[in-house]
């Protein structure tokens, strides 16, 4: 914990002394940052635009892990049915997220509703991916155990199958939510007109870094809080029944 | 059809049931087997390892229906099973993976069945904490939590050290005589049958046929040492004959 607070002072005195040499406009330094941060926060644009890109994020994630949750077990349960989506899916993963977000927003036209969906089809299939694995290797001997005592299909469900699929939705999970905050920038830069990818937008017009980096930073911030507090508790707690490693 | 009172419990037919071998052929591990359980009662099927018995286990538990052949289970049977291995949920306490598989029963009656299992203890604990012995008690105890009137045991004491698999057994022995529960115990162990059951199934030849069955007159605490002794002496005698 310590070393990582120095690397990341050092990181922070890097960037000073890089300021320092260069030109104030390209690269200006930290208090110059801090000083838009809180001019922007004063008027309250930052919490706006940064509230505007999470409410983004949430609905694009539920949406792409409830979906593809769903249709992971679907296709790693049934062969029939992997074999029909597995085209449609090696599709989706190649399809470049630009032609998607492109897409989204030519057919729906400039609308959140384009922009969500666009960020969560760009998710999707990765879930898919990731819980379908998990759901290939669910062990058949507790299945029939389930099926011999008779279980209702919600105790399979949440005592049986969600246990043995929650690494792989965790591992969904963690690399969702990266890949997730990232491509909604982009996908508010192109038609969206608030949210920090906007303002991230309208900061590369003017050529004002340090109104790029005062919204990149805090939103990086907050995207690195979520994953510590809420996605790695999340992953020590569906695993603690395993034994601990001496 | 049976008669009313007809004591039977199960009865089961397999005309034939072969698994598909990885050379494309087929290897038949079962053929005109036939098979009755009288109610209330504990029947040991003994036999050596790979001939088949997990395998009937399975078709009588309704796990595999790919055979030819029939099960015959009065209606509303409540079958409790102990698998060859523990099978239990690792992601929930001992006290969970019993009330999940008995819903219904009180959580009184499932400590005290723990205890005398010998697992009162570790009710709270997870099943990767505990030995092999404690994880075979939690199952026995899973499989009688439900109340069942048919319970079938797949080799449940194997691999436990002779004390503890001797005191597990009796306790099970004391518990299902005194609920009267019918038990299809699968061992390959002929002492722990003389010492159990009320009636053994000797399991031989391939495709497997029942080759003996022997009536227990004195079952357990009734049994005498000298009775235990002819008894063996009895399915020695059968096992003799049939093996080639
Ligand atoms: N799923 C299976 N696929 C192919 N062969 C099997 C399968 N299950 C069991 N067998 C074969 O059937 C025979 C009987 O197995 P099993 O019923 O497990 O024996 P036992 O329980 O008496 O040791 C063995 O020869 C085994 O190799
Ligand atoms: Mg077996």
């Amino acid at each position: 914990m310590l070393l990582r607070l120095l690397s990341l002072l050092l990181l922070i005195a890097l960037w000073q002394a890089a300021s320092m040499v260069a030109a104030s406009r390209l690269l200006p330094p930290p208090l110059a940052v801090l000083a838009v941060i809180g001019r922007e926060a004063h008027s309250h644009a930052l919490y706006f635009n940064l509230a505007t890109t999470l409410a983004r994020v949430a609905v694009a994630f539920t949406l792409a892990m409830l979906l593809g949750t769903i249709f992971g077990i679907w296709m790693g349960r049934s062969a029939t049915f992997n074999r029909l989506g597995d085209p449609w899916l090696v599709i989706l993963l190649n399809l470049p997220a630009l032609v998607i977000i492109v897409l989204a927003y030519v057919w729906l036209g400039l609308t959140d509703v384009a922009a969500v969906l666009a960020v969560a089809l760009n998710k999707f299939p990765n879930t898919v991916v990731t819980i379908r694995e998990g759901a290939r290797a669910l062990d058949p001997g507790l299945e029939e155990m389930a099926t011999v005592f008779a279980m209702p299909w919600q105790t399979r469900f949440k005592h049986v199958m969600l246990p043995q699929l929650a690494p792989y939705i965790a591992a969904a999970t963690r690399a969702g939510l990266s890949l997730v905050w990232k491509i909604v920038l982009v996908v508010e830069l192109m038609g969206r007109s608030n949210g920090v990818g906007f303002e991230i937008g309208s900061a590369f017009q003017l050529f004002d870094v340090a109104l790029l980096l005062a919204y990149a930073l805090p939103f990086v911030g907050i995207m690195l809080a979520i994953e510590t507090f809420l996605v790695q508790p999340f992953e020590r707690h569906v695993s603690r029944w395993r034994p601990k490693a001496a | 059809m049976s008669p009313v009172g007809d004591p039977k419990q199960l009865e089961v037919f397999v005309r034939r049931k072969a698994f598909h071998a990885a050379n494309g052929g087929q290897r038949e591990v079962l053929r005109d087997f036939s098979l009755t359980l009288e109610a209330g009662k504990i029947h040991a099927l003994v036999g050596p390892s790979g001939y088949g018995k997990t395998t009937l286990l399975r078709i009588i538990i309704g796990l595999d229906r790919d055979f030819e052949g029939w099960v015959r289970l009065p209606p509303e049977t409540k079958i409790g099973v102990v698998f060859q291995e523990p099978r239990l949920l690792p992601w929930r306490s001992v006290l969970d993976n019993l009330k999940l598989a008995a819903p219904l029963a009180a959580v009184e009656d499932l400590t005290k069945l723990a205890d005398d299992l010998g697992i009162g203890d570790h009710l709270h604990n997870f099943p990767g904490e505990l030995s092999l012995g404690q994880a075979r008690g939690v199952a026995l105890a899973r499989a009688l939590a439900i109340a069942p009137n048919l319970l079938v045991l797949d080799e449940p004491f194997v691999s436990l050290d002779e004390a503890l698999a001797r005191r597990l057994a009796s306790e099970v022995a004391m518990l299902v005589e005194r609920r009267l529960v019918t038990t299809l115990l699968v061992t390959h162990d002929i002492d722990e049958a003389i010492r159990l059951a009320d009636h053994i199934l000797l399991l031989g030849r391939r495709p497997a046929e029942i080759v003996g069955n022997i009536d227990v007159t004195l079952p357990r605490r009734a049994m005498t040492a000298d009775y235990a002794a002819k008894t063996k002496a009895q399915i020695g005698a059968i096992l003799a004959e049939t093996s080639v």
